[in-house]
C-alpha cells in the first residue's frame, strides 16, 4: 500500500497545498527524502507566486494530481550537502526553480538543456527519480539534486530575486536564444504582469529600447517612470497602434490569455521575432500572409537551463534588475492567488516563508 | 484621357489577358516600352503558371489591376539591351520573376531584398513607375530593367527552367534563411506540387534527408522513385505520424489550402522550424505548449531578393535542377486553370509561348 504524504520519507516537513480544483491552499503535513550523496537540503527562505502556480492548483492544465504543493521560485540556505556536492557548502544562499531533475544522458541535457529532456522533473507536481510525488516551495524545506540549484549572487536580494527564477529566466532564455540583445534594437514587451516587467527590465539591462503593449492604459506611468521603458502603446488606440507599425525587432508575448496575434505581428518589422512565453490553453489564431510577406516567425520557449538560469541570475545581480514584489505570509496566499487571478499585483506576490509559516 | 493599353508604349505587344475578375483569359493586343538605357528585352520563349496567377487573375488579393496579363516565370532569350546594361548581351537566355522594380534606396534594397520592398513592383498586374500597368509573361515579348533580370547558365533547359523564378526561389531561399541547408539535417515537405517538388530537388541537392508529406497516397511512388525523396508520410495516418515525431529539424510547408499545423509541429525536433511558403486565406489554430515545449517556431518565407534568385539559378545549373512540367500550347491554359485547382498536374504547367503564341 502507497505510504501516505507524511511517511514516505524519513524528514517530516510542513507546507501549504491545494487538495483539489477549488485551489484553495491549507496547512498540509509531508515528508522530504533522505538527503543524497548529490543532494543539497535547503530551508526555505522565501518563495515566489507565479501565475503556473495558480493554474496549477486549480487543475486548468488537466494534469494535477492532487495534492500538490506549489512554488517554483525558492530562495533559502543550505542546511545539509551530500558527500559529492561540490558547488556548495552549509549557510550559503541559494535558489531552485522550475526543475529538479532529468535524465543527464539526452542530447538536450548534454547541451545544458534539461528543461528541453524528455524525463524534466519539474519541482512540483511531477514524480521523482524514486517514484515519490515532488512538492515545491510553499514549504518549509526542501531537498534537491546539486545540479538544479543554483548560487545566489550576493547583491540580489532574496525577496526580489526570487521571481527571477521562473520568469526571469522565462524571458532571458528567448532574448538570448532568439537574438533579441542586440543594443540598440527595438524590443516590444506584450503584457505588463510578472513576466512582462521583467522583461522590461533586463531589455533596458541589454541595451534595447522597450515598448510596453498593453490593454490596459493606466499602466503607462509606471511602465516608463517605474520599469523604465522607452514607450507604451494601448492596444485599442489604433492610431498610435497604426503609427507603431513595421518598428519593432522583437517581441516578447508574455500574454497567457487568448489574444489577437495580427496586431503584435503587424508592429513587426522584416524578420521580425515574436516569441510567446505565456501559456495560453486554448489556441490562438495565427494569420499566415504576416509572416510569408514579411519573413516573420512566432517561437516558443520555456525557461532555460540550470547553467543559463545561473547565467540569468549573474547578469540581473550585475544590472541591478530584480522583480518588484509584494512580500506576503503564507497565510495569505488564498487571497493572493484571488488577487493574482484578476491580475492585481505589481507585480509578483513573493511569501516570507521562514517568518509566516508556521505548523 | 489615359491612353489604351496598345498605344501607351512605342513598341507593339500582344498576349493573353483577364479583363475582370472572372479571371477568364483571351487574346490581348498592348504595347511594352522601348528599351531604356538599362534596360533588357527579350523574345519569350516559355513561362510557368504559377497558382498565384490563379488568384491574381481573379482578384482574390485585391490588388489587381486590369486588364491583366498574368505570368512570372518567363525564360526567352534576349534580342534587345539598352546603353547602360552590363550584364547582358543580345542572344542571352533570361528570365523574369515575380519583380520588375523596387526602390532601390529602403533597407531591404540595399540588402538585396527586394522582395521585401515596401515599392516592390510586381511582373504583372501592378503599376510601373511610369504609372502604367505592368504585364506579365503571357506575351511575345518582355522589357525588364537589367536589376530584375536573371541569367540562366546554358546547362539547364529553358522550359524546365522557367517554374524555378517562382517556384524555385520560393522554396530555396526559407531553406538558406532558416539554415534548413546542412547536409544530414532532415526535413518534411509538406504538399507535392509545384513549390513542393521543387523544395524535394533542393533538399536532396543540399545532402538532406527528405520526408515528404501529403494527403495522397498515390504520389509516394513518384516521390520516392522519381524525385528521391526518403520517406513519405501520409497526414491522415495517425500511427505513422507518431513514429515521425520529433524526428525533423525543418518542414516547408507549401500547402495554401487550410490544414492543421498541430501535427506538423510534433513531427519538429527541438528547436525546429516550421516554413510556411504557402498562405492560407484564414488563420491557422497554434497552442501554447507544443511550441514552447520544444522551443519551436512558425515562420515564413516569400520568394527571394534578385541576387538570391540568380544564387538559386546557379546553384540548379550546378546541381541539374529542372522543374518537371507538362508543356502545352497557349489555347490549353483555361483548361490548364482548371486541372490546377484539383492538383491535376506533374508538377508545373510550362507554356510554349515561342510555338504558340499567334499574332492575330
Amino acid at each position: 500500500m502507497a505510504k501516505s504524504p507524511d511517511q514516505e520519507h524519513p524528514h517530516k516537513a510542513f507546507g501549504w497545498a491545494a487538495r483539489d480544483k477549488s485551489g484553495l491552499l491549507s496547512p498540509f503535513h509531508f515528508s522530504r527524502r533522505e538527503n543524497g550523496d548529490e543532494d543539497v537540503t535547503i530551508k526555505i527562505l522565501f518563495c515566489g507566486v507565479c501565475h503556473s502556480d495558480l493554474h496549477v492548483a486549480k487543475n486548468e492544465w488537466g494534469f494535477t494530481n492532487y495534492p500538490v504543493v506549489p512554488g517554483h521560485e525558492i530562495v533559502g540556505t543550505v542546511m545539509k550537502v551530500g558527500s559529492n556536492v561540490k558547488k556548495f557548502k552549509v549557510g550559503e544562499r541559494v535558489g531552485v526553480g522550475v526543475i529538479v531533475g532529468s535524465c543527464k544522458k539526452c542530447e538536450s541535457c548534454q547541451q545544458d538543456l534539461e528543461n528541453y529532456c524528455p524525463q524534466t522533473i519539474f519541482t512540483y507536481n511531477s514524480h521523482y527519480t524514486d517514484g515519490t510525488k515532488t512538492y515545491g516551495g510553499y514549504s518549509d524545506m526542501i531537498v534537491v539534486d546539486e545540479r538544479f540549484v543554483l548560487r545566489f549572487p550576493d547583491n540580489l536580494p532574496s525577496e526580489g530575486g526570487a521571481p527571477l527564477l521562473c520568469a526571469g529566466i522565462t524571458v532571458y532564455s528567448p532574448m538570448k536564444y532568439y537574438g533579441m540583445t542586440e543594443p540598440g534594437k527595438h524590443l516590444g514587451v506584450a503584457g505588463l504582469g510578472g513576466l512582462g516587467h521583467v522583461a522590461v527590465k533586463i531589455g533596458k539591462a541589454f541595451g534595447l529600447k522597450v515598448t510596453v503593449i498593453s490593454s490596459s492604459p493606466k499602466k503607462e506611468a509606471e511602465a516608463i517612470e517605474r520599469l523604465g521603458a522607452d514607450s507604451f502603446l494601448v492596444t485599442s488606440d489604433r492610431t498610435k497602434m497604426k503609427a507603431a507599425l513595421g518598428t519593432m525587432d522583437y517581441i516578447i508575448d508574455t500574454v497567457s490569455a487568448v489574444h489577437p496575434l495580427l496586431p503584435l505581428l503587424s508592429l513587426l518589422k522584416l524578420n521580425g521575432k515574436l516569441v510567446t512565453v505565456g501559456l495560453f490553453d486554448k489556441p490562438l489564431e495565427l494569420p499566415i500572409f504576416p509572416l510569408v510577406l514579411g519573413r516573420k516567425l512566432v517561437g516558443g520557449n520555456e525557461i532555460g537551463g540550470m547553467k543559463e538560469t545561473q547565467e540569468m541570475l549573474d547578469f540581473c545581480a550585475k544590472h541591478g534588475v530584480t522583480a518588484d514584489v509584494e512580500v506576503i505570509r503564507m497565510d495569505y496566499i488564498n487571497t493572493a492567488m484571488e488577487r493574482l487571478a484578476k491580475y492585481d499585483v505589481k507585480y509578483r506576490f513573493v511569501i516570507d516563508v521562514a517568518s509566516s509559516l508556521s505548523q | 484621357m489615359a491612353m489604351s493599353p496598345e498605344n501607351e508604349h512605342p513598341v507593339k505587344a500582344f498576349g493573353w489577358a483577364a479583363t475582370d475578375s472572372s479571371g477568364h483569359l483571351s487574346p490581348f493586343k498592348f504595347s511594352r516600352r522601348a528599351t531604356g538605357e538599362k534596360d533588357v528585352t527579350f523574345k519569350v520563349l516559355y513561362c510557368g503558371i504559377c497558382h498565384s496567377d490563379f488568384h491574381n487573375v481573379k482578384n482574390e488579393w485585391g490588388i489587381t489591376s486590369y486588364p491583366v496579363v498574368p505570368r512570372h516565370e518567363i525564360v526567352g532569350v534576349v534580342t534587345e539591351v539598352g546603353t547602360k546594361v552590363t550584364k547582358f548581351k543580345v542572344g542571352d537566355k533570361v528570365g523574369v520573376g515575380c519583380m520588375v522594380g523596387s526602390c532601390h534606396s529602403c533597407a531591404n534594397c540595399k540588402d538585396d531584398l527586394e522582395n521585401y520592398c515596401p515599392k516592390m513592383i510586381l511582373s504583372y498586374g501592378a503599376k510601373y513607375y511610369d504609372g502604367t500597368n505592368t504585364y506579365g509573361g503571357y506575351s511575345d515579348i518582355m522589357v525588364s530593367d537589367e536589376h530584375f533580370v536573371i541569367k540562366i547558365p546554358d546547362n539547364l533547359p529553358l522550359d524546365g527552367s522557367a517554374p524555378l523564378l517562382c517556384a524555385g526561389i520560393t522554396v530555396y531561399s526559407p531553406l538558406k534563411y532558416y539554415g534548413l541547408d546542412k547536409a544530414g539535417m532532415h526535413i518534411g515537405v509538406v504538399g507535392l506540387g509545384g513549390l513542393g517538388h521543387m523544395a524535394v530537388k533542393f533538399a536532396k541537392a543540399m545532402g538532406l534527408k527528405v520526408t515528404v508529406i501529403s494527403t495522397s497516397p498515390n504520389k509516394k511512388k513518384e516521390a520516392v522513385d522519381h524525385l528521391g525523396a526518403d520517406a513519405f508520410l501520409i497526414s491522415r495516418n495517425t500511427e505513422e505520424m507518431e513514429l515521425a515525431m520529433g524526428t525533423m529539424d525543418g518542414i516547408i510547408d507549401t500547402v495554401s489550402a487550410m490544414h492543421v499545423l498541430l501535427p506538423l509541429i510534433g513531427l519538429l525536433k527541438n528547436n525546429g522550424k516550421l516554413v510556411m511558403v504557402g498562405a492560407p486565406a484564414k488563420p491557422l489554430e497554434l497552442l501554447a505548449f507544443p511550441l514552447l515545449m520544444g522551443r519551436k517556431m512558425v515562420g515564413g518565407s516569400c520568394i527571394g531578393g534578385m541576387k538570391e534568385t540568380q544564387d538559386m539559378i546557379n546553384f540548379a545549373a550546378k546541381h541539374n535542377i529542372i522543374a518537371d512540367i507538362e508543356l502545352i500550347p497557349m489555347d490549353y491554359v483555361n483548361n490548364a486553370m482548371e486541372r490546377i485547382l484539383k492538383a491535376d498536374v506533374k508538377y508545373r504547367f510550362v507554356i510554349d509561348i515561342a510555338n504558340s503564341l499567334k499574332p492575330f
